[in-house]
């Protein structure tokens, strides 16, 4: 699995591409993996399953239980969907780099709010200088 | 209450109980002047709270969540037993969110109740009882109080040739379960795509633009303990809406807008990462397109200066 930091890195050096449906699927499998990045470290095993065509979406919901207040992404996830489809509507379209700009700032979104969540839960390892306060409180 | 029809809210809605809540008396200032405003330019009036108190914001609701509930009940039981009022009208998505919660709980869960009507009790004042009053939103207020058409009838100076994008923050409609009246279809406001900013905005000659990120959480929880996050999640929205073409964001409530403003600031001291789009609530939007003056509505007092931005539109 891609870490969240070069997830985080690829994001920022996106720039919209001529194969457009491929950036746009790029993008989606970028996002599924910030979501795994969150099921697997609260001990779950990332769904295969897809809802309304989307493993993106399966993952959200898996990642939502139990924890309501991870649907403040719900939006962000669905919107990464809509712009998919409107990317593997139209690949040729004018629009489509400007959806695929959409799409990079949506998953980053997705990445910082999941990234800010794992903070918070104390999960995952963001801080060097924050381990030794970690390990003295377990 | 949620199956009130829409035209018979104009009645309902003219008056309304006011619950401005402790942001707009700091640093939400503006949209407290700017609200206050745009209500008597519409014609809405608003009786504020009597000797209202805090609706238990975060704090007292990670604390102690009953407690919560019953702050937000005694202002609930304020406008109904001591101002007689049906509805109040919360322009803070905080305070909107805490009183819709409250309601939520109190026809939902027997503890509550019981907790509620104890310490009413003790401080003496009428317990709130669930579905006394409807808790609205600032947008509830002039889009089904007075509506697009009634608006357009008002703007003197259109909005005309200015791109909004529309950020409603996350606590205007999640829970979805704590706003029942959402969600109904036509006319109703969507809990996953909210438009009621956006109608009123382009009744007042705005042009709307895409923006997939309106209600993307701003960080605004975690401010104090994980500032970095919430500047790079304000970052992401900023340039979000700069890349959608947006000229000016429009917030409707006190803490998201802060959040913009701040973090905007931050994200260039400390990221060295400028964005340009302003800040400025939908209430001094609609303001100076009803031809109140840009200081009328407060945008002096915002640290994103719009007054650049409205001259350059040719609005002041």
């Amino acid at each position: 699995m891609t870490s969240l930091a070069q997830i985080e890195s690829e994001l920022d050096r996106f720039a919209p591409q001529a194969e457009s449906a491929a950036a746009a699927q790029r993008l989606v499998v970028l996002a599924e993996e910030v979501l795994q990045h969150w099921i697997v470290a609260r001990g779950g095993s990332p769904t295969s399953e897809t809802r309304e065509g989307f493993r993106l979406l399966a993952l959200h919901r898996q990642g939502a239980g139990g924890v309501p207040s991870f649907n403040a992404c719900r939006e962000s996830c669905r919107e990464i969907a809509y712009h998919y489809n409107l990317i593997a509507a139209e690949p040729d379209s004018p629009l489509a780099p400007q959806r695929q700009r959409m799409m990079a700032l949506l998953t980053k979104h997705l990445l910082l709010f999941v990234s800010g969540k794992m903070q918070v839960e104390g999960l995952g390892e963001f801080c060097c200088a924050s381990r030794p306060l970690r390990i003295e409180s377990q | 209450m949620s199956d009130t029809p829409v035209k018979d809210k104009q009645g309902q809605y003219r008056r309304v109980a006011y619950y401005p809540g402790c942001a707009l008396e700091g640093t939400g200032h503006a949209y407290n002047s700017s609200t206050k405003a745009v209500g008597k330019a519409l014609g809405l009036e608003l009786d504020e709270v009597k000797n209202w108190n805090c609706c238990g914001a975060m704090e007292v609701k990670n604390i102690d969540p009953k407690v919560q509930t019953y702050l937000s009940s005694r202002v609930m039981s304020i406008a109904a037993n001591e101002m007689r009022a049906d509805v109040v009208m919360a322009p803070c998505n905080g305070c909107y969110h805490n009183l819709k919660k409250a309601e939520h709980d109190l026809a939902h869960d027997q503890t509550s109740r019981d907790v509620v009507d104890r310490i009413s009790r003790k401080a003496g004042h009428a317990t709130y009882q669930p579905g006394q009053v409807e808790t609205i939103h600032a947008l509830d207020w002039i889009k089904h109080g007075l509506g697009e058409d009634g608006l357009k009838k008002r703007i003197r100076s259109s909005l005309k040739g200015l791109k909004v994008a529309n950020y409603y923050g996350c606590m205007y409609t999640r829970p979805r379960h704590i706003f029942p009246e959402k969600d109904r279809g036509p006319g109703s406001e969507s809990t996953s795509q909210p438009h009621f900013m956006d109608d009123l905005l382009e009744a007042a000659g705005a042009q709307n633009v895409e923006f997939p990120l309106k209600t993307a959480c701003c960080g605004g929880a975690h401010t104090l303990s994980d500032s970095d996050t919430s500047t790079k999640l304000v970052l992401n929205i900023l340039r979000a809406a700069e890349a959608a073409g947006a000229d000016v964001i429009a917030t409707e409530c006190p803490t998201c807008h802060a959040g913009l403003e701040m973090h905007q600031v931050r994200a260039e001291k400390v990221l060295g990462e400028k964005t340009t789009v302003k800040m400025l609530y939908f209430t001094q939007l609609l303001g100076v397109a009803l031809g109140l003056s840009p200081r009328k509505v407060g945008v002096h007092e915002n640290v994103s200066d719009g007054l650049d931005l409205l001259r350059s539109k040719g609005l002041t």
